[in-house]
């Protein structure tokens, strides 16, 4: 094990990959040259070339398609979205065919591509610039959307999201490049399915997922400390297909939860979760489970606002204490 | 108005009729006729419902895809199109029986019947599909073409298009992308002058479409897209450019549908003089004409060709779409993702 940045992580993933496989390529805007905007392609263009480290244009529909298109015929793009506000602009190529074109084929065409982009609201960055785009993705058939939470999960999930079939959409975070965690030192490849307990309580579940996961951990230490509730922390690092098993069991352990996201509620993971609850572990419930969104604004510059629109530890506090009547 | 966009006839000396031989325009013949009455056959098996969803026919507009294909090389370059894909897939080497079942919705489909007339699929013989996205497969043609010349074959990427396509943000978006990395591929773009009802004059500022590639460099021409003979020979010269390494290429083919844009379109929108017009330029009997002028077919032989191309479509074509199986309802889920992909589960080490 060694401790690394997430992007440096990424960066060991693409460096692995693309030394792995001559047909593995990586293609976006500045990432070349210039060493990606988070350093997750940092020299590899001195080290692997034009050709395969590719500077596009400002064209995302179009160099989406350019991977799509290449995937046929056995490259394996790894696709770097700058960030994925503008990912809305190539959502054509993505659902329209990466998504679909196996089963229009009828099995005869895959578009084995990696989708990496960015989301989430950073620091004052405006409306266009703080999207949160994997809960329209999710609800695409034929896609598969996981997003990492730590260095490890970052560097595994993109080593199996370039080996596996199927067209990955990797949702990353622009606050977590710098995250500090342990990977492991041998090659690993992370599930691309799945979920995972990463603190166990009895008395309720935090769902989470990327950055809310970590408003999870937070919120369960106080709880635990300065409540006596002990939370289970369970991360959804795959948001399609989402792990039904995984929801399912934990309900059953504690009987109560809260699904947090950095996104408004709106037909979002929160929703899914809340049906997943609703349709596989209703009578396992002790009390309504409550989800903690953002606000449903277009995100706003003013400091305050933001801040006032985006969910956090507090809120996740908050909404547990919220199905503990007596311990406010 | 402009019907017919004045002809920069280049690669039509009158030698090129050389380049084919006598055989070679007799099949060519037969094989623009058989869609040509393969076409017409769905418009009937549409109108009997056997056919459903949307429809666009290819009538009028055979000598593009013939002429273009003819001067590629069928199963070893790849090719794609929009939605109206059926001949194209044909040409490249697709059963039509296949191709019929795919529009009656069968197992036996090209694509097993998950497809539909819009997107004909047949990866074997590098038919990398129909889509209905109006100018989705500009880039990834492009993409094909940029996977050929990282694997240093010899093999090129062409791209059919209609003339509305061009303006889709990809067109601009792929071309600019298909010549900063010299890539191989070509572009035809099948000029048939409407996108549905909306003629290319209201529609497009520039309505010479070869004349746009020059945004990006690209060499272009126009020709006329009725004369297979022409289309060839044009075609030709841009496949020799694209396959040696020069970059991409653009191939503007003045053509006509005779239908509506679908089989939901009345065509209400054409003059009947325009339509005639077109019809006095009829591929099938440009082609068939000068044959027989050269005495190297009669009419009573075409005729009978012809007949024999009804038959075949009657009880081959049909017969196989109408008695292959429905999909199963039980694989509605199959061919969403990759089955028993291992790297789902975190890989194999
Ligand atoms: C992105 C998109 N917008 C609109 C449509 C609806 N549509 C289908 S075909 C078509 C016209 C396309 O004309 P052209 O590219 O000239 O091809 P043609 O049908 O004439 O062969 C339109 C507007 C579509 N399929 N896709
Ligand atoms: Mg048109």
């Amino acid at each position: 094990m060694s401790q690394m940045m997430y992007w440096e992580a990424l960066r060991r993933a693409h460096d692995e990959e693309l030394g792995n496989d001559p047909l593995v390529i990586v293609m976006g805007e500045d990432i070349g040259v210039a060493g990606g905007t988070y350093k997750a392609t940092q020299g590899l263009y001195d080290k692997y070339g034009a050709e395969r480290v590719i500077d596009t244009p400002i064209s995302e529909n179009g160099y989406t398609g350019l991977g799509i298109g290449a995937s046929f015929v056995g490259v394996k793009p790894i696709i770097e979205i700058m960030s994925v506000n503008f990912a809305w602009l190539a959502t054509d190529q993505i659902v329209n065919t990466a998504a679909k074109v196996r089963y229009m084929s009828g099995g005869q065409l895959t578009a084995p591509i990696v989708i990496r982009s960015p989301g989430g609201t950073a620091h004052q960055l405006g409306a266009q610039h703080s999207a949160r785009m994997e809960k329209v993705f999710m609800g695409i058939a034929g896609l598969r959307v996981v997003t990492p939470s730590n260095p490890k999960q970052a560097y595994g999930l993109l080593k199996s999201a370039v080996r596996c079939a199927d067209p990955v959409f990797i949702n990353e975070h622009e606050l977590m490049y710098n995250m500090k965690g342990e990977v492991p030192d041998e090659e690993f490849f992370h599930p691309l399915e799945g979920s995972e307990v990463v603190r166990q309580g009895r008395d309720i579940t935090l769902f989470g997922y990327n950055i809310s996961v970590h408003w999870c951990l937070q919120a369960a230490e106080v709880l635990s400390r300065e409540h006596g509730i002990e939370a289970e922390v369970v991360d959804l690092y795959a948001l399609s297909p989402l792990d039904r098993e995984g929801i399912k069991a934990s309900v059953a352990r504690t009987h109560k939860a809260i699904i947090a996201e950095e996104a408004e509620a709106p037909v979002g993971v929160g929703a899914e979760v809340m049906a997943i609850f609703n349709e596989e572990c209703f009578f396992e419930l002790d009390a309504p489970p409550v989800r903690v969104s953002a606000a449903n604004v277009p995100i706003p510059y003013n400091h305050k606002l933001e801040k006032a629109a985006i969910p956090s530890a507090k809120d996740v506090i908050a909404a547990a204490l919220s199905l503990f009547p007596g311990k406010h | 108005m402009k019907v017919m966009p004045g002809f920069a006839q280049q690669g039509v000396a009158e030698n090129d009729s050389e380049l084919l031989s006598v055989t070679d325009k007799k099949r060519l013949l037969r094989e623009m006729l058989y869609a040509r009455r393969f076409e017409e056959r769905c418009y009937e098996a549409y109108v009997e419902r056997k056919i459903g969803g949307f429809l666009h026919l290819y009538s009028g507009e055979e000598a593009c895809a013939h002429g273009v294909l003819e001067a590629a090389r069928i199963g070893h370059d790849y090719v794609m199109t929009s939605y109206r894909d059926h001949i194209h897939a044909i040409k490249c080497g697709s059963d039509p029986r296949a191709v019929m079942a795919e529009l009656f919705g069968k197992e036996g489909g090209t694509c097993k019947g998950r497809g539909g007339s819009m997107h004909i699929f047949d990866v074997a013989h590098r038919f990398m599909g129909g889509y209905a996205l109006v100018g989705g497969p500009f880039p990834l043609a492009v993409g094909i073409a940029k996977g050929l010349k990282m694997k240093g074959g010899d093999e090129i990427s062409i791209c059919f298009l209609g003339d509305a396509a061009n303006n889709q943000g990809t067109f601009h978006e792929s071309l600019n992308m298909a010549k900063i990395w010299d890539l191989p591929v070509l572009y035809v773009c099948e000029n048939n002058l409407y996108g549905i009802g909306t003629r290319i004059d209201r529609s497009t500022a520039v309505q010479d479409q070869y004349k746009r590639a020059a945004a990006y460099d690209i060499p272009a021409v126009q020709v006329d897209g009725q004369d297979v003979e022409v289309v060839y020979a044009a075609a030709k010269k841009a496949i020799e450019h694209v396959r040696s390494g020069n970059g991409p290429y653009f191939l503007e083919l003045m053509t006509y549908r005779y239908r509506g844009h679908s089989m939901s379109d009345s065509n209400a929108y054409r003059s009947k003089d325009e339509e005639s017009k077109w019809l006095k330029r009829d591929p099938i009997h440009i082609l068939r004409n000068r044959l027989i002028d050269s005495r190297d077919l009669t009419l009573s032989e075409f005729k009978e060709m012809d007949k024999a191309i009804i038959e075949e479509i009657e009880n081959e074509v049909i017969g196989f779409a109408e008695q292959s199986p429905e999909p199963r309802v039980e694989d509605l889920e199959k061919y969403v993702l990759a089955e028993n992909d291992p790297y789902v589960h975190g890989g194999v080490n």
